[in-house]
């Protein structure tokens, strides 16, 4: 399939899940994963780094749209994909990125579980110190991120799975 | 010259994400803030139409319960007016001079198409907006307590600021006494408010009824809130009184807006009187 159509589907199917689904999904009374930064683990790899900023932040803000929830997610997206690139050029050697074949499913398991708990973590603690805005509300913060994510790893890892089982 | 365009080149992705977030930031700012008009609302053309889909597949799940809550309210409705009627066989007539005569509420239905309580600024969505005469800063209830007050309309959807909302502020009273308090929310359990402001004279104990104050435009006076479940007293004034709602805040379907005819005359004279 073309990589636009391909990537404008997964686009739209990841913003209804999250609020149709998701947001509705309340562990313990006020979990709720984001699935929608799958998006941005999968987008391919280019040099053009432009059109991913532009895509994570307007994904973010239609989700903020939904949830009320004033620029907070648009924000924390667009942090991880700007990290992102960095993040990789980190973790991998330089002879492993390949710009035209890389594929994010096709890392080892290590390092694509640090490639994830990285972006994941790092896009919750923005999303909920923006949505709390308070200092001294920095314990609930913490454990908000943290449990959070660790819900949003696992149906990440097993979004992965799914897609790489159907190819 | 020369130097700015190559500076703009080499940093052209970091300038963009600046760019982007300063927006994104902005809009965080906005929504943190009681009176300003906010761009990011879900009372839009497409959040409400999806709401509004999505709720129609929802609802049948929850007909049982708020048929159940209709009809204790049209009997309690009933009650009330079969008292009035009483009156009737008095053979008094009282002239009501019709321009004097106003009626100063009016009430306007709406279903609750999305929900939110798990977060620190919650809001709901209503399936009825600016086309139906609804507006910001008006009261939203139920037939057993106070949901919150409109913030954002569109043509056929509005956001109401849930009171368990960090901005939510609503003037609130005993029932049995008439001490006023201020009712906030701490964002820690969704049925549980708190009650500020209250005075030391007030003798309050567990179990107390609390109602809407009625000195505000948007509530008027009497609608139920909560009972006082737990509090305490330090340095001769109230500190942290609980107060359970009587509704679960959770699980909301039909909600009435309440339209202040008097207001617009209120909050003139209360502007002139400054």
């Amino acid at each position: 399939m073309n990589d636009l159509i391909k990537n404008s589907l997964l686009f739209i199917a990841l913003l209804l899940i999250q609020v149709v689904v998701l947001n509705n999904i309340l562990f313990f009374g006020y979990i709720n994963p984001f699935l929608y930064i799958l998006f941005i683990i999968v987008f391919p790899l280019r040099r053009d780094r432009g059109l991913l900023l532009v895509l994570s932040f307007l994904l973010g803000l239609f989700i903020d749209f939904f949830s009320d929830s004033g620029g907070i997610n648009a924000a924390a997206s667009l942090a991880i994909a700007y990290i992102r690139l960095p993040l990789l050029k980190g973790l991998l050697r330089k002879s492993e990125i390949d710009f035209l074949v890389f594929k994010v499913t096709k890392l080892p398991f290590s390092k694509l579980i640090n490639y994830i708990v990285v972006l994941t973590v790092t896009h919750h603690f923005i999303l909920f110190s923006l949505d709390y805005f308070k200092f001294s509300e920095i314990l609930t913060i913490l454990s908000r991120t943290i449990l959070t994510s660790i819900f949003t790893i696992i149906l990440i890892i097993l979004s992965l799975l799914l897609i790489n089982k159907s190819k | 010259m020369q130097q700015i365009i190559s500076f703009i080149i080499k940093y052209k992705y970091f300038i963009l994400f600046m760019l982007l977030e300063i927006i994104a930031l902005n809009f965080t700012v906005q929504s943190h803030s009681y009176h300003k008009s906010k761009f990011v609302n879900s009372a839009n053309l497409l959040t409400g139409n999806i709401y509004n889909k999505i709720h129609s597949f929802k609802q049948y799940t929850s007909l049982k319960e708020h048929n159940q809550q209709l009809l204790e309210e049209n009997t309690r409705l009933k009650n009330k007016l079969s008292r009035v009627s009483i009156d009737d066989t008095h053979n008094t007539r009282s002239i009501i001079d019709s321009v004097k005569y106003f009626q100063k509420y009016s009430y306007t239905f709406a279903n609750v198409i999305n929900n939110q309580y798990h977060k620190k600024y919650n809001y709901l969505t209503i399936n009825i907006g600016s086309e139906k005469g609804v507006e910001p800063d008006q009261g939203v209830i139920n037939s057993k307590g106070i949901i919150g007050i409109t913030n954002t309309t569109s043509k056929n959807y509005a956001t109401v600021l849930s009171i368990l909302n960090e901005n939510s502020k609503i003037n609130v009273k005993l029932l049995n006494s008439m001490h006023f308090g201020t009712l906030i929310w701490n964002s820690k359990d969704y049925n549980t408010l708190q009650l500020i402001d209250l005075p030391i004279q007030a003798n309050i104990k567990e179990g107390d009824t609390v109602i809407t104050g009625g000195r505000s435009t948007i509530f008027p006076k009497g609608i139920p809130v909560g009972t006082i479940i737990k509090f305490n007293k330090e340095n001769n004034s109230y500190k942290a009184i609980d107060i359970k709602l009587f509704n679960d805040m959770s699980a909301i379907g039909p909600v009435y807006i309440i339209t202040n005819f008097d207001r617009d005359e209120i909050i003139n004279l209360e502007e002139n009187a400054h």
